[in-house]
């Protein structure tokens, strides 16, 4: 689960972390209370999307006035801000986050996050703040530090220091960075992050490390240890199709083909949608329904694939081991009988129960393609879907 | 022979008396796994399925030589459970269990690391020794003892390429889904190693999917170390970058993670890759007959 900008900054603040005074807003007309309330002569009105590029796309602007703070935020407010991050579409502005302007000597890059490899977290950081950090992996690769951080420990000063010496930091900025980090840390840990990423880091003028923009994902194995986060999930972009299958447990993900899928395993329905690729054909999305759905959870999935108009025929590809195939084949029937279908379904079953489940298939009426194996699904799919 | 387990291992099953740990103890049971013993705090004494259950994994130990562990209780308690068995000399662990917060794996891998113990999972299908021992949850019948080890990320995806291989004759030494997690306790590298030193494997399916990098270290120990024949497939080729598939280690990140720089450097190392996976039973045929390895 990823966390705004001004979500991520609150939590910051609280963890002891310098971060830019200010507040988010969803009405533009509390802009000119929020610039006076700061009460600088420079503020920065940021829109709060879930996704990087906001400062080419005009999603970062600065006012001088609270009416130009107004103005900004009532042109933010509302419109779709398109990113190289985001879709075409680009992503709808629901909140603008106005705070004060900082005056900066120099911008770092700092992020925490875990290391698969290493199995630790892992602390990188760069004095090349300000843009991608993928850019600067490419440009100057040499520039980008890494230190593994004890689960245990957190951070011993002597890495802390290194960093800072690497990042050509010296006085009371130094010790500052020791303090950051720390704090980071705990943030990080506290809050099952799986990345928390700040950029720019900015060294200002009164030698401050100030976070001017941060970047939080939440682990989402942990959630049920954050009730906190749950609040804030109402503010999550998700379409309505992804709310109904979060509730019943299902994982999916909306693409852009006209063959929808339904599959038992992560492993297995992404190979699914690659056999249909592979076959000439664009999966509708990616579903897997677990390892033991039941039948509700199955009937659910498939109105859920029934409900995307842009899918023209459909594929069932199933390897019951726990899941029983016969669980697999009543979900679709008490689905087809709730909302009907008027596409073509191609089915393929192996495993547990699998001779009950094709009885129930052939009994029921419906007109039903079935596959003896995932390479004839695919193509009948494909097929299909022409 | 085999790798990590066979008709000998003695397990424990922690959270035997729940939903999930009971219906698979059950399956365990019926394969011919010598399940001796089960653990649920405050049930000891009782037993469940005919075998004995203990309120700890000690007593488990202790009572009926217990050096194997599977693990099935819920996601917030399972780190605990795992360096529970750890603690009481297990020597292998399967966990089972999904879901699990990647820090408390961090912890747990931090604990296990001066001890013996191996971990196999989370979030993974369990392993299997053909005609010998099953512990975890994948279907017992599709397997068939023989002589192609089978180490995979996925469950259902690992059942689909075992198939195929049953169904074209070809057995397996040991299967092993090492799970789906960011954050696991044995890795492509690790278990690649053990088929490697097993006379019984005489070739290698290793079925991986996006994210992280455990494919391409996977794909520099075949170079160097492999000298069995080794066949991939990778799942996601199509997936989009920055979504979670399933699995919470299957997500692109940036440019990481990708299908093809994993099928890259897998083929690099001399891996022979299946381009689609209804192909891999077909591949390892074609791989076995071409290098005759089986003679």
């Amino acid at each position: 689960m990823k966390l705004y900008e001004f979500q991520a900054k609150d939590i910051l603040r609280k963890c002891g972390v310098c971060v830019p005074r200010g507040k988010a807003i969803s009405h533009s007309h509390d802009a000119s209370k929020i610039f006076q309330e700061i009460g600088v002569n420079r503020c920065v009105v940021k829109a709060q999307i879930l996704a990087g590029g906001r400062g080419k796309g005009g999603g970062i602007r600065f006012a001088n006035t609270p009416a130009e703070a107004q103005s900004c935020a009532a042109g933010m407010l509302g419109t779709h801000l398109v990113t190289r991050q985001t879709s075409q579409k680009g992503i709808e502005i629901k909140y603008v986050l106005i705070e004060e302007a900082v005056s900066i000597k120099k911008e770092l890059y700092l992020a925490i996050t875990i290391d698969r490899s290493l199995q630790t977290p892992m602390l990188i950081t760069s004095a090349e703040g300000g843009m991608e950090i993928e850019e600067v992996a490419k440009k100057s690769p040499d520039s980008i530090i890494k230190e593994p951080l004890d689960i245990f420990f957190g951070v011993h000063p002597f890495q802390a220091r290194r960093i800072a010496s690497k990042l050509g930091i010296s006085g009371i900025s130094s010790a500052r960075l020791n303090n950051l980090i720390t704090n980071l840390f705990s943030a990080f840990v506290n809050n099952d992050c799986s990345l928390l990423e700040i950029n720019p880091l900015a060294v200002t003028v009164d030698d401050e490390l100030c976070a001017l923009d941060a970047k939080m994902d939440i682990d989402d194995n942990a959630l049920y240890r954050h009730q906190e986060f749950e609040q804030m999930s109402q503010y999550q972009d998700l379409s309505p199709v992804e709310v109904l299958a979060k509730k019943y447990k299902l994982s999916y993900i909306s693409l852009d083909g006209n063959i929808g899928c339904l599959v038992n395993g992560a492993g297995l329905a992404m190979a699914t949608m690659d056999i249909i690729k592979l076959h000439g054909g664009e999966p509708a999305n990616f579903l897997d329904v677990g390892g033991d759905a039941s039948l509700e959870q199955v009937t659910q999935a498939f109105k859920i694939i029934l409900s995307d108009s842009k899918v023209k025929a459909i594929l069932i590809n199933i390897f019951g081991g726990i899941m029983k195939c016969d669980v697999i084949a009543s979900g679709i029937i008490q689905a087809i009988k709730e909302v009907g279908i008027h596409i073509p379904l191609v089915v393929r079953l192996e495993g547990t129960n699998v001779d009950i489940a094709k009885n129930i298939l052939s009994n029921s009426g419906l007109s039903i393609i079935s596959a003896k194996d995932m390479k004839e699904a695919a193509s009948l799919v494909v097929k299909a879907s022409k | 022979m085999s790798i990590l387990i066979n008709k000998d291992t003695r397990v424990v099953c922690q959270g035997i008396t729940g939903q999930a740990g009971s219906f698979h103890a059950e399956r365990m049971l019926e394969y011919g796994t010598k399940l001796v013993a089960g653990v649920t705090p405050g049930k000891s004494g009782t037993t469940h399925h005919g075998v004995p259950v203990f309120d700890n994994v000690l007593a488990a130990v202790t009572n009926l030589r217990a050096n194997a562990s599977v693990i099935y209780v819920p996601a917030a308690f399972a780190a605990d459970a795992i360096m529970e068995a750890a603690e009481a000399g297990i020597e292998l662990i399967v966990c089972i269990t999904e879901g699990i917060p990647a820090l408390d794996m961090v912890k747990v891998k931090k604990y296990l690391s001066n001890k013996k113990t191996r971990l196999i999972g989370p979030n993974c299908p369990g392993i299997i020794t053909p005609g010998a021992c099953k512990i975890g949850i994948m279907p017992g019948y599709i397997h068939k003892p023989g002589n192609v080890g089978v180490v995979s990320r996925s469950g259902t995806l690992t059942y689909e390429a075992v198939w195929q291989l049953t169904q074209r004759g070809l057995g397996q030494s040991t299967c092993i889904g090492i799970g789906g997690d960011p954050i696991v306790g044995t890795d492509f590298v690790d278990v690649l190693r053990l088929f490697q030193e097993d006379k019984e494997t005489k070739a290698i399916v290793l079925i991986g999917e996006i994210g992280g990098s455990a494919e391409e270290e996977a794909a520099e120990i075949i170079r160097q170390e492999i000298t069995k024949p080794v066949i991939g497939f990778i799942a996601g080729s199509t997936a989009p970058p920055g979504r979670r598939m399933g699995h919470a280690g299957a997500i692109i990140s940036g440019n990481k993670g990708t299908a093809v720089s994993k099928i890259a450097a897998l083929k690099n190392a001399g891996v022979t890759i299946a381009d689609s996976p209804a192909d891999i039973g077909e591949t390892v045929a074609r791989v076995i007959e071409q290098t005759g390895f089986f003679e």
